[in-house]
């Protein structure tokens, strides 16, 4: 019974991940591309200046990251359309999935919320800390920035900085919830809010930078446009999904059997002999 | 008898079902077989969108990192 309920909020979240990837896959298309299109002109310009710099093309040809000519795997206009539909969209499921597990598990248990603002409030916590936190330390670079040498470090450093992140605010909120009785929920939750900022603040000094320079004839103007984008597009998947999941799950909790036994629990708790 | 005028400590544990907004938490031993499979499925996804054929390929050649490479330079992930 109960893990019917967890399949059907995960159902519902793999949905509203859709959907949410939907809304930000139009961002993306809108707002995030003429920034793409204009680092990807800037990275051909570049190239055409005899400079020697490691050969990586877009559009015409894939990365050379064997040092060897290759055909056109994806064209562009491919690219810019399905191949981003299909990142946003498979990203969107999996995380949404992923957020409606966690929703399963900390529904009732961080405080006197509803599904909706459990909800909202989980997409909010999963926007800070698996994109706002690591864009701070290693924000989105555009097409022409990065040396393909370094891929292989500067991977691992943001997954690194995501997993860091997460687990900090899984701390925090344990510690949140164990510091209520004593400090009222409103200062419980400020002192973890501030004690995470802390140590992802540490986290930051302590983890090494990006060592790839941002190319000094890349315009700054673009480079603003291209991570403001960025966040944009993060920003309104997470809202989105926030909101989409917060009204699905209260629907799959409200009218359901599941819920009616749960309401009955809570009003007169169960004894079981001894 | 009236022990304890209630000082600002009130019941440490937790909440006594004033209103009836209290949501009951669903048991975590429903939750954990979930969380395990499909959370691994999912972070498999995230993979496939964020770092395949980039730092390490389960696939020879370009084709994933091509397809979904505007996505990924946009989501955040380092890409090249």
């Amino acid at each position: 019974m109960h893990a019917s309920t967890v399949r059907n909020l995960l159902v519902r979240g793999m949905i509203a991940g859709v959907l949410a990837g939907l809304c930000a896959f139009v961002a993306a298309y809108v707002v995030g591309e003429p920034p793409v299109r204009d680092s990807i002109a800037q990275e051909e310009i570049h190239q055409e200046g005899a400079h020697s710099a490691p050969a990586h093309q877009h559009g015409g040809e894939a990365h050379q990251q064997g040092g060897e000519e290759e055909e056109e795997l994806v064209s562009r206009p491919v690219q810019s359309t399905f191949g981003l539909a299909t990142g946003v969209l498979v990203y969107g499921v999996a995380l949404g999935g992923i957020a409606s597990l966690v929703f399963a598990g900390c529904l009732g248990r961080i405080g006197r919320f509803g599904p909706r603002a459990t909800a909202a409030l989980l997409a909010g916590a999963a926007f800070v800390t698996v994109y706002l936190v690591p864009f701070l330390k290693y924000p989105a670079n555009p097409p022409a920035v990065g040396n393909p040498d370094t891929i292989g470090k500067r991977t691992t450093l943001f997954f690194l900085m995501i997993v860091v992140s997460v687990l900090l605010a899984v701390v925090a909120v344990i510690a949140g919830r164990r510091l209520a009785p004593r400090l009222g929920n409103w200062n419980a939750a400020v002192a973890a809010g501030g004690g995470y900022a802390v140590a992802v603040a540490v986290a930051c000094l302590v983890l090494p930078g990006n060592t790839d320079a941002i190319p000094a004839t890349f315009p700054a103007a673009l480079l603003w446009e291209f991570r403001l984008a960025s966040i944009g597009v993060q920003a309104l998947l997470w809202t989105a999904f926030g909101l989409i999941f917060g009204a699905l799950a209260e629907r799959a909790l409200r009218p359901g059997k599941a819920a009616a036994v749960a309401a009955g629990e809570a009003a007169a708790p169960v004894r079981t002999a001894g | 008898m009236a022990q304890s005028v209630a000082p600002p400590a009130v019941s440490s544990t937790g909440t006594t079902g004033s209103t009836g907004t209290a949501v009951t938490p669903l048991p975590l031993r429903a939750v954990l077989p979930w969380a395990v499979f499909v959370g691994t499925l999912m972070l498999v996804l995230l993979y496939f969108v964020g770092a395949e054929q980039g730092a390490t390929s389960v696939f020879s050649g370009a084709e994933v990192h091509e397809w979904v490479h505007d996505g990924r330079h946009l989501l955040g992930f380092p890409c090249h």
